[in-house]
């Protein structure tokens, strides 16, 4: 394509290799001005890779980039300020303890003497911003206090603090409600009114359908297309991004619900600020039956799956698993009574990372006469077990037992977290955000295996963040606010719409005058 | 290509080139001082394996600082950061005079006993640490500095209380010969030990001349039932679990404060155990008022980085350290060069260890882009 | 009474001096997410080149200025270790320790014919002149310019982190240093230039030592006090005045033993159990009031950019 001054960048030809690995190949990408380009790719497709090399963070290998029709050399994040780039990255570039308005000026103070920042002045400044293109948001909160959603406007907001006219949005419906996700998307359009240029990085199609005005493709390092939004379907898009047809809703038969195992009841949590994050939390899940829990980050999700594991105590109520009282016990106590927990913070929570795959596949039943005797740790039967799940959860490499758990890929050690909690055959399966930042093949991998895990008569607890993966992996749909439960309904039984509306805090007979 | 990023890729390869670098730098440092290099490195090697009794010596100098790199190195393995090694050897001496001055049983009692004291001191030290970090959260490493220097002036109370204190002397009273764990400490002094010993030179230079002990013997043994304790058993496998990912082992239902104690305990334990042996091993059999520290904990924390944290490891940086801190003494004599030479030397190794942590990782980038090219 | 009091104080401020300046090097430099265990070594390459300096030349204030400077040229080592090659600043750190007191040892026997100790040398003022308050308790309160120096960095080191663009950047770097990278500070440069000034702090703070309160430098004279303001440092929280009121602490318990120590004290308590009231005394408070403090989310991390 031609060079022109009609786009607010090109980039032409960008080949970016990582030692032997070819992550950007040839990759072409032209975005006019003033409009709202989506990048579209799978997790490791090589769109992140291409935003940080217009964002100078990676260097291309070769190729070239235009801004406003002029040959630009980004050498580092400097240059592309300087060029007007502003980046909102998916995990947010934010200091937890500073302000809003330390974060913003961070790197461009506004000083008086001998370097002494002037606050008053910072703010002011924010305030501007702020009211010209509607981004509530207090100055002088700190980071940590404040919403994710919030957070977000402080990544754009110092984007525009700068200057930027040509926004990078990495991911960045990811961690919100679809409440939020309108907000957002109403927010880029006073951007673009205010004449600024986006570039939307997602996976999510429903959002670039919604907000998008032009979307590349981007397949294993290839462009694959660049496409009218308003031209084509989902499906049509998935098929571009995934390279075959794929099913975009889960397989599963009706569940078959037995009874009730798992029962909680009145439960109150305290966060580590002693503040009460979940307040008389009930909830019951039948054998058979997946519980999803829909929720915005930090309504007490965190705080419940603590109780439920005694990592945390629980302030009163009553958690029981087939009618035996487990909470303010001891997490070896929870796993003895068969409940599996497949936690979010796989690297945190999950894994051993310098542990190989088969001392990970042990660390819950280490200690059993199946594999320790007289204190020793019968080696061969460790490994031995880990090749099994290996070979039944086709975890790849093949062969890794005895390799660092370190070394597999995110989807690939998601895989061995799930073997290994399944094979205790708990009575009560929890499974938090077990997708994030896992691919589409992934992603139906284990949804599917939630569904089997039901199917075996197992009750499960899904809570998830992507409403998306509630609506379609559950059977029960909860609603947790505030640290309760605020709704539950038989999933079929209400839209999309009003569940985020509930997780807002909105309530459910005043559905028709909030939503409009 | 291929072979260099291979053998580049052991972690025996970067040890081995720190240590040369440690050469490297002390070389350079005499030279701009004005000694010869090679002269002094003649002296060091010569003050390592001239005689049999050097060698000897060298190997009683090593085997308390296999014990408490054993300590900082088993330590490290669980998360956790002994620097309080020292204090735990002080302890462990302290403790086997106190027991070895006043009780005298026959030897087959009385070593064990005696020895046992000492791993109780180290132990007791240990736990506090532990247990301070366990329960109250408090950082290891300020507790362990603290711990050193009450252990110091414990010493020093010691040395100075009544029943302990030997007059005019700036020491305590030698343990009870019953405590002593050299190789037949006794018969070789005796007339047919003398008699027997004679016709072998070697042998009678190194037995009559040097505090040959059982001590090299236990630290070696020491160093395979750690080795075993971490990579074989349960116990090791939580310890470790929950000094990788302590987060990852609490969910998993590994009891974490617990951990975190007992692998102070076993920590403190070795240390202890090292002071003991001293005692009980080498000449003069008692403690002394100390100015300053001697550094036999701190350097087994030199022995511990050295040897990679490993186990075995630690046996051969001990040896390593052992001579140069002995050989180190004839550079001096022999050449007149500052005997601090040789700190700079232990300095300059530890310095490279760190450095060529970086050298499997160049060796993998060798490999890749040893691979790019044939593709 | 009254004088014991101010004796008190007096010898409180001189010991904490040299932790004072050691533990604002710890907290600036691990601010910006260097871990540095070196302190120790820093101080006595500091002490010793303050001393000879001051010995050779004859002024004080010369051999305070090349103490900062020879710290400096220690943490250089460091900053090369922990932020060029990404090393384990630990380690770099103990190496650091064993490296700092074998030139000292090693130039102080070239230097003085083979001796570990220099001759007495010439020393820094005292705040209001040498004989000022002679015979009078006012006298305790006389005390080394060093003190007033070490008040003025911590109040300066504060202000530099808190109120200016630079102390932003620092802090930022230490918490988390990608954001900063993406924001255009330069990670390296800030934490090379943390870790230096760390070095100069903490020579100064062995300089405080021989060119204040021994007046030559010997084996001993810097024998803990890196380790005992690394753990300021974690007392203090992280933060200058913290830092500051450990040292203090430790200082007047250090004071108490002296006091208490004395021969018209009525106090018999032996002089080791004594001199152990400091350690005691940290651990008693540490068990009492802190609790677990939280380093900079950064700190002792290597910062690489993203490459796979």
């Amino acid at each position: 394509m031609e060079v022109s001054t009609e786009y607010a960048v090109q980039m032409h030809g960008i080949t970016k290799l990582f030692g032997s690995f070819c992550a950007l190949d040839h990759v072409d990408l032209d975005v006019k001005k003033g409009s709202i380009h989506a990048v579209l790719g799978e997790n490791g497709a090589g769109k992140s890779t291409l935003m940080n090399i217009l964002y100078g963070l990676y260097q291309a290998d070769s190729g070239e980039i235009y801004i406003n029709g002029k040959k630009a050399e980004i050498k580092n994040p400097n240059t592309a300020i300087g060029h007007g780039i502003g980046m909102v990255h998916q995990h947010f570039m934010l200091v937890d303890n500073f302000t809003v308005t330390q974060n913003i000026i961070l790197g461009n103070e506004v000083t008086g003497k001998f370097g002494i920042i002037d606050t008053k002045k910072a703010r002011e400044e924010i305030i501007g911003i702020v009211k010209k293109y509607g981004l509530e948001v207090d100055p002088d909160a700190k980071i940590e206090d404040i919403s994710v959603g919030m957070q977000q406007r402080v990544e754009i907001l110092k984007a525009l603090y700068r200057g930027a006219d040509l926004l990078i949005l990495d991911e960045p419906t990811a961690v919100l409600t679809p409440q939020e996700i309108e907000e957002l998307i109403e927010i880029m359009r006073s951007l673009i009114s205010g004449g600024k240029t986006i570039i939307i990085i997602t996976h999510k199609l429903k959002e670039i359908k919604a907000s998008s005005d032009v979307c590349t493709i981007i397949r294993r390092g290839h462009s694959i297309d660049t496409v009218p939004v308003a031209d084509v379907d989902e499906e049509q898009l998935a098929t571009m991004m995934v390279g075959h047809a794929v099913k975009l809703v889960v397989e599963k038969a009706p569940a078959k619900p037995g009874d009730v195992i798992f029962e909680i009841e009145n439960l109150t949590v305290k966060n580590e600020r002693g503040l009460e994050a979940v307040r008389n939390l009930s909830l019951k899940i039948r054998r058979g039956e997946i519980l999803g829990i829909a929720g915005i980050d930090g309504n007490g999700q965190k705080e419940l799956v603590e109780a439920i594991t005694c990592l945390t105590r629980a302030q009163s109520g009553t958690i029981k698993i087939n009618g035996v009282e487990i909470q303010n016990t001891t997490p070896r106590n929870v796993i003895d009574h068969k409940v599996s927990t497949i936690h979010e913070d796989r690297q945190r929570r999950g894994l051993v990372l310098p542990f190989t795959v088969a001392e990970n596949a042990v660390i819950e039943k280490y200690r059993t006469p199946e594999f320790t005797r007289r204190g020793m740790i019968d080696r061969s039967r460790m490994t031995g077990f880990a090749r099994r799940l290996i070979e039944d959860y086709d975890i790849r490499p093949a062969g890794c037992e005895s390799q660092p758990v370190r070394g597999l890929s995110g989807g690939n050690q998601q895989k061995v977290i799930i073997a290994r909690e399944i094979s205790n055959e708990p009575e009560l399966l929890i499974a938090v955000q077990p997708t994030r930042g896992l691919d589409v093949g992934a992603v139906e991998y284990v949804h599917k295996m939630l569904v089997r895990e039901r199917d075996a008569g197992r009750a499960v607890l899904l809570i998830s963040l992507e409403l998306d993966e509630i609506m379609n992996v559950a059977d029960t749909i909860g609603v947790i606010y505030a640290g309760s439960i605020v709704a539950s309904f038989p999933q079929g039984k209400v839209d999309e719409n009003t569940i985020g509306l509930l997780m807002a805090g909105g309530r459910l007979n005043e559905t028709g005058s909030e939503s409009t | 290509m291929k072979l260099a990023a291979k053998v580049l890729k052991k972690p025996i390869a970067s040890t081995l080139i720190a240590v040369l670098f440690g050469f490297i730098v002390a070389a350079v440092v005499l030279v701009a001082a004005g000694y010869n290099p090679g002269q002094s490195f003649g002296a060091l090697f010569h003050g390592i394996f001239a005689k049999p009794k050097y060698i000897s010596n060298v190997i009683i100098k090593a085997t308390p600082i296999i014990l408490t790199g054993l300590s900082v190195a088993f330590a490290f393995q669980t998360g956790l950061f002994n620097i309080g090694a020292e204090g735990q050897y002080i302890a462990g001496a302290v403790a086997a005079v106190l027991v070895g001055v006043k009780l005298d049983l026959p030897p087959v009692l009385q070593i064990p006993v005696v020895v046992m004291a000492g791993v109780l001191g180290g132990t007791l030290f240990g736990w506090i640490v532990g247990y301070l970090k366990a329960r109250f959260g408090i950082h290891e490493v300020i507790t362990s500095i603290m711990l050193n220097w009450i252990g110091l002036y414990l010493s020093n109370f010691v040395v100075a209380s009544g029943t302990y204190h030997m007059p005019n002397s700036t020491s305590t009273y030698p343990v009870n010969p019953s405590s002593y764990t050299m190789l037949l400490p006794n018969w070789k002094t005796s007339k047919a030990g003398m008699a027997a010993l004679k016709p072998h030179q070697w042998l009678y230079e190194v037995m009559l001349k040097t505090d040959v002990n059982f001590g090299f013997l236990v630290a070696v043994l020491m160093a395979a039932i750690i080795w075993y304790l971490l990579y074989r058993s349960a116990k090791g496998y939580e310890l470790r679990a929950v000094g990788f990912n302590r987060d990852a082992a609490e969910f998993a239902g590994i009891n974490v404060n617990k951990n975190i104690t007992d692998a102070m305990v076993i920590a403190g334990a070795l240390a202890g155990l090292a002071g003991a042996l001293a005692i009980t091993g080498t000449a003069p059999h008692k403690i002394s008022t100390l100015a300053a520290f001697e550094n036999n904990g701190f350097n087994g924390l030199s022995v511990a980085l050295i040897a990679g944290s490993s186990p075995i490891g630690c046996i051969f940086a001990g040896l390593l350290f052992g001579g140069l801190l002995y050989g180190g003494q004839s550079v001096q004599q022999d050449v007149g060069a500052p005997t601090e030479i040789i700190n700079i030397m232990i300095g300059t190794i530890v310095f490279f260890v760190a450095l060529t942590k970086i050298v499997p990782v160049l060796a993998e980038k060798l490999e890749k882009r040893g691979a790019g090219h044939v593709q | 009474m009254f004088s014991k009091l101010l004796l008190l104080i007096g010898i409180t401020m001189m010991y904490s001096t040299p932790l004072v300046f050691g533990a604002l090097g710890g907290v600036v430099s691990e601010r910006s997410g260097v871990v540095n265990i070196g302190i120790e070594g820093m101080m006595t390459m500091g002490a010793f080149t303050g001393a000879s300096v001051s010995y050779f030349t004859g002024n004080p204030w010369l051999g305070f200025l090349a103490a900062g400077v020879a710290g400096g040229l220690v943490a250089l080592l460091h900053a090369i270790a922990s932020v060029t090659f990404n090393a384990d600043q630990t380690i770099s750190g103990i190496a650091i320790n064993l490296i700092g007191p074998g030139f000292a040892l090693f130039f102080c026997r070239l230097l003085f014919k083979d001796a570990t100790m220099t001759p007495p040398v010439a020393t820094l003022p005292r705040l209001f002149g040498e004989d000022a308050f002679a015979g009078t308790p006012a006298a305790n309160l006389n005390v080394d310019v060093t003190v007033v120096l070490g008040l003025i960095a911590t109040v300066f080191i504060w202000f530099i982190l808190y109120k200016t663009k630079w102390g932003l950047r620092i802090r930022s770097v230490g918490e988390h240093p990608a954001a900063s990278d993406t924001l255009g500070i330069n990670v390296g440069r800030t934490r090379y230039s943390c870790v230096l000034a760390s070095g100069v702090l903490s020579g100064f703070g062995g300089a405080s030592m021989t060119l204040a309160i021994i007046s030559q430098f010997n084996p001993t004279a810097i024998s803990g006090q890196g380790f005992i303001a690394l753990a300021a440092v974690i007392f203090g929280k992280w933060t200058p005045y913290g830092a500051y009121g450990a040292c203090l602490l430790f200082g007047l318990a250090q004071a108490l033993t002296v006091v208490l120590g004395g021969s018209d004290s009525g106090v018999s308590i032996p002089s080791q159990i004594l001199a152990m009231l400091p350690y005691f005394l940290t651990i008693v408070v540490l068990i009492l009031f802190v609790g677990r403090s939280v380093a900079p989310k950064a700190d002792g991390l290597p910062y690489e950019k993203g490459e796979r």
